[in-house]
């Protein structure tokens, strides 16, 4: 029987063109490259396999990376796909990818970057690769409001809206960016209970 | 946990109203919105019909009491929840813990692309004070500093299904009884980022939309706002006799469809998660829906998609079905709360709103939407939908009593 | 016609960013779309605005689409029809 409790069963933190999984950092590239070869880089070690992603903007590339790193090893396959949700939240909502769209006007507009010009389709990107189909959010705040994500999510377990989740920050805005992807599970073994210290412990290197 | 969500009131503005009464007339006078271009500059304002609210931003500021300069989608969203805090007769916003839950999509775009039009002629010009609203969140901080709202504010950003979102959110907040009280939906003005957007998507219809029709070929874009007022058991209780809440919010669901970024799968497989979520939710079966104000866009493939799981899932008796946007146009972020207002109102007064332009019923499709105003019937259960790229699916769905 | 669609098999790597295909793999008859290159309605469109940046043509219908876009042939079949009716 379901007793409230929610684990974080996994973690991803990409930052600084490093890329870790539970603490452990799995990619190093040199700092000066550039955001888009560290994310062609990431692919190639991680992935691989999905065209797609190269033409993703850096949004959703960063989003699909690190659920790729999370899922890799341990899918959140014994879910039914209707009741795995994600929760993203982040600063620049899709500025990043406004402003190339908002250039490309000059000429002829660009469809395939109009596509990215909402946030939310980071999510749409995961769902699409891991077919999962249930709850969506993504919520634009200042700083990674942890015990709002918490709050959020434990409500979502409590009214069985879901069973399992990815949530946490994927930020990006010209150069800057900063990813803490979770992984998070009604029953996890050995897993931290879910709650906003706990999200920061997970995230730490 | 199990506690109800009322409707207590809401608001509205939009292309055929800028109040509810002034909406509600247009629909029983069968007359969308669609017009040229008044208010947005853009080369396509001959091609392309747009639904613009029907106020300058000097007027929308006059009647909020907020500055003219800002972001008209800060404008318009400030008209609605108004309009939608004084339908409820709760008096003194200052004596509640309020909860303000606005979704939006393009923030302050109208004014950086102002901006941008100064900057990129000559970049020592151009007013910084034009962007400093550009996000999605400003938009919504300006309008609960004007409405004096301090205790939960949040903005939800996921295209077209943004406002319906909002109300779960809200419902939510309510329900951890985490305020006494919630304005939830959302607002977008037209831009000009958004009107070439859609036209690079090719689902632009340059006449006026036709939603669920056979010979559809896009949709129009419209702006406004739209917010209900969300109340829990206890607030409901307190309210005067002559302002008791309008429904229930009874269910809600979001489901990702899962199959393409901008696309909905040919099966309308999200849809069909999120109309089914709903109505488990609401306890109730696919026969007990009286009415569904659809997402109903008038793209080819919107209306397929949705329409097939609508098949799917009420088959073999359906209900009365119409996409209001054949009046408001498509006022994307806005269109879930606006249509939100439209439900809610629909199951108090038991109107059905017509579908404008329809002509030819869809091939592939058993039924066809009510072309027709109708009020006073009976309405237990109306669903509402509103379907987003990203494949962000969410219905609603509003009821009459009390859950028994 | 050869080098019409050598032409266009590079312009269709760029355009479209087929980060992992050489214009030299695209076959002057595979399918373009779904099974074949696994191109989608999204790519379609950058084709629309390819042909205008590059060969001036215009195409107002979307559902024309899937026909003239079927392979890089066709693409190229049409470009020349309509280069001549001009």
């Amino acid at each position: 029987m379901y007793n409230g409790d929610v684990y974080i069963t996994g973690s991803c933190v990409i930052r600084d063109n490093r890329v870790y999984r539970d603490g452990v950092q799995l990619l190093e590239t040199p700092r000066e490259l550039e955001l888009p070869e560290f994310l062609r880089a990431g692919y190639d070690h991680f992935s691989g396999q999905y065209p797609k992603f190269h033409k993703m903007d850096p949004l959703s590339k960063l989003g699909w990376l690190a659920a790729e790193v999370l899922l890799k090893e341990v899918p959140l396959s014994s879910y039914p796909r209707e009741s795995v949700g994600l929760i993203l939240a982040n600063k620049s909502a899709s500025l990043d990818t406004d402003l190339r769209y908002f250039d490309s006007v000059k000429d002829i507009a660009s469809p395939a970057l109009f596509v990215y010009t909402l946030p939310n389709i980071v999510m749409g990107e995961i769902s699409i690769r891991h077919g999962f189909k249930g709850e969506n959010a993504f919520f634009t705040t200042d700083v990674f409001d942890r015990e709002f994500m918490v709050g959020y999510i434990s409500q979502l377990f409590l009214e069985n809206a879901v069973s399992a989740c990815l949530c946490g920050w994927v930020e990006v805005m010209g150069p800057a960016y900063e990813v803490m992807l979770y992984k998070v599970e009604r029953t996890g073994d050995g897993g931290l209970v879910f709650n906003a210290d706990n999200l920061q412990k997970a995230a730490s290197i | 946990m199990n506690s109800n969500v009322w409707i207590a009131g809401g608001g509205v503005i939009c292309g055929i109203g800028n109040n509810l009464p002034e909406c509600l007339e247009a629909f029983k006078r069968m007359e969308p919105g669609m017009a040229h271009m008044e208010y947005l500059h853009s080369v396509h304002r001959h091609t392309f019909p747009v639904v613009e609210v029907k106020a300058s931003n000097a007027t929308l500021a006059e009647w909020t009491g907020m500055p003219e300069h800002i972001s008209r989608t800060a404008l318009l969203s400030c008209v609605a929840a108004q309009e939608a805090w004084n339908s409820t007769g709760l008096g003194d916003i200052s004596q509640y813990r309020v909860g303000f839950i606005s979704a939006n999509t393009v923030g302050g775009m109208d004014k950086t692309e102002d901006f941008f039009a100064d900057y990129l002629q000559d970049t020592s010009k151009g007013h910084l004070n034009q962007v400093v609203h550009h996000e999605c969140g400003a938009i919504t901080e300006l309008v609960a500093d004007a409405m004096g709202i301090r205790h939960h504010i949040s903005t939800i950003s996921t295209a077209c299904s943004s406002s319906a979102n909002a109300l779960m959110y809200g419902a939510r907040l309510l329900k951890n009884n985490m305020v006494d009280v919630v304005i939830a939906g959302g607002t977008d003005a037209l831009t000009r980022f958004t009107l070439n957007g859609f036209n690079t998507l090719m689902i632009l219809d340059p006449a006026a939309s036709r939603p669920f029709d056979d010979t559809r070929t896009g949709l129009n874009l419209g702006e406004g706002a739209g917010y209900v007022v969300l109340v829990s058991d206890a607030l409901a209780a307190e309210l005067p006799a002559t302002r008791q809440p309008w429904c229930r919010l009874s269910g809600y669901a979001n489901a990702n469809d899962a199959y393409h970024q901008t696309a909905s799968s040919p099966d309308g497989t999200g849809n069909f998660l999120a109309m089914q979520g709903a109505l488990e939710m609401s306890g109730i079966k696919p026969e007990d829906i009286d009415y569904i104000n659809l997402h109903g866009t008038g793209t080819q493939n919107n209306d397929a998609a949705e329409g097939a799981a609508i098949a799917r899932l009420f088959a073999p008796e359906y209900p009365p079905v119409s996409s209001t946007k054949s009046f408001t146009g498509h006022t994307l972020g806005a269109s879930g709360g606006i249509e939100a207002v439209f439900s809610a109102w629909s199951v108090k007064e038991g109107i059905i709103y017509p579908n404008a332009n329809f002509h030819k019923q869809m091939k592939e499709l058993p039924f066809a939407p009510v072309t027709k105003f109708t009020a006073g019937q009976e309405l237990k259960h109306v669903m509402s939908n509103s379907f987003g790229f990203g494949g962000n699916c969410s219905s609603l769905v509003f009821s009459k009593n009390a859950q028994s | 016609m050869e080098k019409l669609m050598a032409a266009l098999k590079a312009q269709i790597v760029e355009q479209l960013n087929l980060q992992e295909v050489k214009p030299e793999d695209i076959g002057d008859d595979q399918p373009l779309f779904k099974d074949g290159l696994g191109l989608d309605s999204i790519d379609a469109l950058e084709i629309i605005v390819l042909l205008q940046q590059h060969y001036g043509i215009r195409i107002a219908n979307p559902e024309q689409g899937p026909e003239i876009f079927h392979s890089v042939r066709t693409i190229a079949e049409f470009i020349t029809a309509h280069q001549t009716a001009k």
